[in-house]
C-alpha cells in the first residue's frame, strides 16, 4: 500500500524528462525518488526512457559520405575562399 | 554529450560518436577561415558538416534538399566569418545560418510552417506520455492513476538490442514523425548531444518549452520502441 503522498504513476511519467533534467523542485523530486522505490513499472518506465535517450545517441551517422564531402569542399573553391568583408 | 549530462543520464557517451569539438578550437578555425585558409575550412566541414546535414534532413524531410541548404549554409560561413562576433559559439553561429536557410528554402517551396503559430497551438492540448487507457482512473478509490499495463521489459538484453541496426532505423524513422518543433529538439540534445541552453539559444526558446518539447518527443519514440519490443 502506497503511503498517502504517493505519486500516481501517470503523474510520474510526466516528469521524467523534467527528473532527467534535473529541472524538478527538491520537493517534487523527493517524491518522485520515493515513488520510484516502490513501483516497479515506473522504474522500469524511467529505464525506458532512458535507453530510448541512448539508443536516439546511438542512431547517429559517423562522417559525411565521401561524395557529400567533395561537394561540401568544393564550396570553398567556388568561393576562391575569400571572405567578404 | 557533456560528462554532467551523461552522468544525469545514467550513460556514458556512445564510444563511436565524435567528440564534441572544443570551442575555442573553433574560434581559431574560424580566425583562420577568415584569412583564407582552406584546411581551416576543411576542418570545419569535418567537425560539424555531418551533424548539419544530419539536422537538415530531420528538418526538411528531403535529402536533396538538406544537403542543398547545407551547402548553401557553407557559403554563407564563409561569407561570414569576417563579421563573427563571437556573441554565441562557433557551432551555434553556423547552424543558425542553416537554420535560416532551411526556413527561407521551405518557405520559398511553402513547406514552411512556424512552429510557433501551429505547433504551440496544438501543444497546448494534453498530448500523455502514456495513454491513459493504461491507468486507473483518477478518482479510483484505493489506487489513483497507478499503472493497470505496466511497461515490460523490451528484452532480454536491451543494450544488445538497442545497438542493433534495426532499432536505430525505427528510432530514426520515429523520430522523423515527431513535430518539427519535438524533433528538432531531440535531435539537437539526443541525437547530437548538445545541452539545453544551447539548443535554447539556436532554437530561441525557454529552457521550459525546451523540456516540454524534449519530453513529448522523448515519449513518443519510447512508445514507438515499446511497440516494436512488445508486438513482434
Amino acid at each position: 500500500m502506497p503511503p498517502i503522498d504517493d505519486l500516481p504513476c501517470q503523474e510520474f511519467v510526466e516528469l521524467v524528462t523534467d527528473y532527467l533534467e534535473e529541472a524538478l523542485s527538491p520537493e517534487l523530486r523527493e517524491r518522485f525518488e520515493a515513488h520510484l522505490r516502490v513501483c516497479d513499472g515506473c522504474e522500469l518506465y524511467l529505464g525506458q526512457m532512458r535507453l530510448t535517450v541512448r539508443a536516439a545517441a546511438q542512431s547517429r551517422g559517423r562522417a559525411l559520405p565521401w561524395a557529400t564531402r567533395q561537394r561540401l569542399l568544393a564550396v570553398f573553391g567556388d568561393r576562391g575562399g575569400r571572405p567578404t568583408p | 554529450m557533456t560528462d554532467v549530462q551523461a552522468q544525469r543520464l545514467g550513460s556514458r557517451p556512445f564510444a563511436g560518436a565524435q567528440e564534441t569539438p572544443v570551442r575555442g578550437d573553433d574560434d581559431a578555425l574560424l580566425a583562420s577561415l577568415k584569412r583564407g585558409e582552406e584546411i581551416a575550412f576543411v576542418e570545419l566541414v569535418d567537425r560539424h558538416g555531418a551533424a548539419m546535414l544530419r539536422f537538415a534532413r530531420m528538418y526538411a524531410g528531403d535529402e536533396a534538399l538538406a544537403e542543398d541548404c547545407v551547402q548553401d549554409a557553407w557559403l554563407g560561413v564563409i561569407r561570414g566569418a569576417g563579421g563573427f562576433e563571437r556573441r554565441s559559439s562557433v557551432r551555434t553561429w553556423i547552424f543558425r545560418i542553416l537554420l535560416n536557410r532551411l526556413r527561407t528554402r521551405l518557405q520559398r517551396e511553402g513547406k514552411f510552417v512556424a512552429f510557433s503559430a501551429l505547433e504551440w497551438k496544438r501543444g497546448s492540448e494534453r498530448e500523455p506520455a502514456v495513454d491513459e487507457s493504461r491507468f486507473l482512473p483518477g478518482n479510483h478509490a484505493r489506487w489513483p492513476g497507478h499503472w493497470t499495463q505496466p511497461p515490460v521489459a523490451w528484452a532480454a538484453s536491451p543494450e544488445d538490442e538497442l545497438l542493433a541496426e534495426e532499432v536505430r532505423a525505427l528510432v530514426m524513422t520515429a523520430l522523423q514523425s515527431v513535430p518539427p518543433a519535438q524533433r528538432q529538439v531531440m535531435t539537437l540534445r539526443d541525437v547530437e548531444g548538445w545541452d539545453s541552453s544551447e539548443v535554447c539559444e539556436l532554437l530561441d526558446i525557454s529552457e521550459a518549452n525546451q523540456r516540454v518539447l524534449l519530453h513529448r518527443a522523448r515519449s513518443r519514440v519510447r512508445r514507438e520502441l515499446e511497440r516494436y519490443f512488445t508486438e513482434r
